[in-house]
């Protein structure tokens, strides 16, 4: 493998981590399950790329823009269906995503289904990281927040937590904003790294795939959804001799997660520098103590 | 007034084969609360199993037809034996279920592409090609036949869950499943039976759309539409999924008529959050309260 290669897979989990961060706000801490990301992150790809073609404004102003775009229609979307109960939200952003997908295929103007080319390829590997990198400061400032509790209480219990007196529909929509506005911001990324965007490359399969790597990464955790997306985006790499086999094991392991295994890789723990400092000095011990932890951590995501 | 009648016609055998699919959504989900995604790779498997009933077996069209039912209804039934039941018997949440059923889906789909490959196969002719004239109309030989199929196969369900045990035991499990497995029924039976008969007519809608258009690994998608028409009549309520495919059928193809062919798809996506918004309920649905 090329440095060549490797750079653009890393580039390729950069934009992937971003909305998945924003999915692991909205459903791994907060409870509420998106099969339409794909669409708030198309919104902020062609908000960005539109901002940089014919306006003219600087690359990173316009993925911020990108991403508050995002973030309005998440507003928009949630003001909504945020009062509904079970899985009927989880419909409601299926059709949201989906019907982004068809309007953007259908205005000529933004291109139709042959969609906006022609944008300054400026998504680096430095830009990544560092975006990443405050993506992951921000979020792990917000979730260790006051607000960052309350969304937790409320994945927890909802009815409890109305009831201590939190503004339920007030931190989802906190949450789904704040998840729009990293999706919007991936877009934008993805839009200036292939240098061409198409309806095509938001279907709701991609929506899945982030929800997957959200619940493999394991829910409530950040770490989590780093190391999932680094896991899920370079596996598929690596496979790639097999084929068409691969989504045949991807949809296996997706099952057999599910089934043995849902907390997913480290659900409701977090990776920190205290604890690998740990594991290098007493790697037995070390898994002996954690996995006590975890089965404690696990009792609350049953 | 042709052009609308044609329409119509277009519009009521889309719809009668989007309720077929549909009420195998509504039969999971008014028993176990999750929509199964899944369902897209039943209808794809059935699709294929008629082909090669037809094509590598060389079995008549009538025995093509029955293998296709038994064969999706049997498919149904593993999924839910390997899939869903492990997750049940630990009371999962229904967000693991619909998880699954998508990694399922995925399974699927991409093993018949890895094993039978992604090309698009055409049905043997089974109807003449020639519509039938009915006053200026002209009506397809396989519009009918769908509409035949999808009336005969959604009255015997209407039957079995209005006049047998199992089907009151269905009824029971819908209203309250805890209940209903203290009162003696075995829902393990229920789900057994919803799953068999939600695969054998998803079976059916795969042939017929197969029969219709073309055999492709992705032809699963299709259910997207029956899932909203599903959620548009009232997820859980039967006769709700079959107003509301019918309903959404008449509105695509009508859309597709006199508006623009490429705001098909769209309309129906804006029909399903419309009604999420209006009335999440659906048009006959119950709706779900969340369990505090």
């Amino acid at each position: 493998m090329s440095w060549y290669y490797i750079e653009g897979i890393l580039i390729n989990c950069g934009y992937v981590l971003m909305v998945v961060l924003g999915l692991s706000l909205l459903t791994g801490f907060t409870g509420l399950f998106s099969f339409g990301h794909a669409g708030f992150m198309a919104i902020g790809a062609y908000a960005a790329a539109l901002c940089t073609l014919y306006l003219h404004i600087p690359y990173i102003p316009a993925l911020i823009i990108g991403g508050l775009a995002a973030m309005l229609a998440g507003l928009f979307l949630g003001s909504f269906t945020l009062k509904l109960k079970g899985d009927y939200f989880c419909i409601a952003t299926l059709g949201f995503g989906e019907a982004v997908r068809l309007i953007f295929d259908n205005v000529q103007a933004l291109g139709g289904a042959r969609g906006l080319s022609g944008m300054a390829m400026k998504t680096t590997l430095p830009v990544v990281l560092t975006v990443s990198a405050v993506a992951v400061a921000a979020l792990v400032c917000l979730i260790n927040s006051r607000h960052g509790r309350n969304m937790v209480a409320i994945r927890e219990d909802e009815l409890a937590a109305q009831v201590s007196g939190i503004n339920v529909f007030r931190y989802k929509m906190m949450a789904l904003a704040i998840s729009a506005l990293y999706a919007g911001i991936g877009g934008g990324l993805l839009a200036h790294y292939m240098g061409y965007i198409q309806p095509a490359m938001f279907k709701m399969v991609k929506s899945t795939e982030y929800t997957i790597i959200v619940i493999f990464g394991g829910l409530g955790s950040v770490t989590g959804s780093v190391v999932g997306t680094l896991l899920l985006t370079f596996l598929p790499e690596l496979l790639r001799e097999f084929e068409n086999w691969r989504l045949v094991i991807y949809g296996l392991a997706v099952i057999i997660i599910m089934i043995s295994r849902p907390r997913g890789l480290m659900g409701g723990t977090e990776l920190r520098i205290g604890s690998l400092i740990r594991f290098f000095k007493n790697p037995f011990g070390f898994f002996r103590k954690r996995g006590a932890a975890g089965e404690e951590g696990g009792q609350g995501h049953a | 007034m042709t052009v609308f009648l044609q329409q119509l016609i277009n519009g009521l055998s889309l719809g009668s084969v989007y309720a077929l699919m549909a009420v195998g959504y509504s039969l999971v989900y008014s028993i176990m609360n999750f929509s199964n995604f899944a369902h897209g790779g039943v209808i794809m498997v059935g699709a294929y199993i008629g082909y090669f009933a037809m094509t590598a077996l060389g079995l008549p069209f009538w025995l093509a037809f029955i293998v296709c039912g038994l064969g999706a209804g049997l498919l149904a039934i593993l999924l839910e034996r390997l899939v869903y039941f492990p997750l049940r018997s630990r009371s999962a949440p229904f967000l693991y279920y619909i998880i699954s059923a998508m990694g399922a889906s995925i399974f699927l789909e991409n093993i018949v592409i890895a094993t039978i490959g992604p090309t698009f196969r055409t049905y043997p002719q089974v109807f003449a090609t020639g519509p039938i004239q009915v006053g200026g109309l002209a009506i397809g030989r396989i519009d009918v036949f769908m509409i035949i199929v999808a009336v005969a196969g959604l009255l015997l369900l209407t039957l079995i869950i209005e006049k047998t045990k199992v089907g009151l035991a269905i009824r029971a499990s819908s209203y309250n499943i805890k209940a209903s497995t203290l009162m003696g029924v075995n829902v393990n039976m229920v789900i057994f039976t919803i799953f068999l008969l939600g695969g054998v007519l998803a079976g059916y809608a795969g042939m017929l759309f197969g029969m219709k258009y073309t055999v492709y690994p992705q032809i699963g998608n299709i259910t997207t539409k029956s899932f909203i028409a599903a959620v548009f009549g009232g997820l859980g309520s039967l006769p709700g999924a079959i107003v509301g495919s019918v309903l959404l059928g008449l509105l695509e193809t009508l859309t597709a008529a006199y508006i623009s062919s490429n705001l098909r798809d769209l309309i129906a996506f804006v029909v399903l959050i419309g009604v999420l918004v209006i009335k999440p309920s659906g048009l006959m649905g119950k709706l779900a309260e969340e369990k505090a």
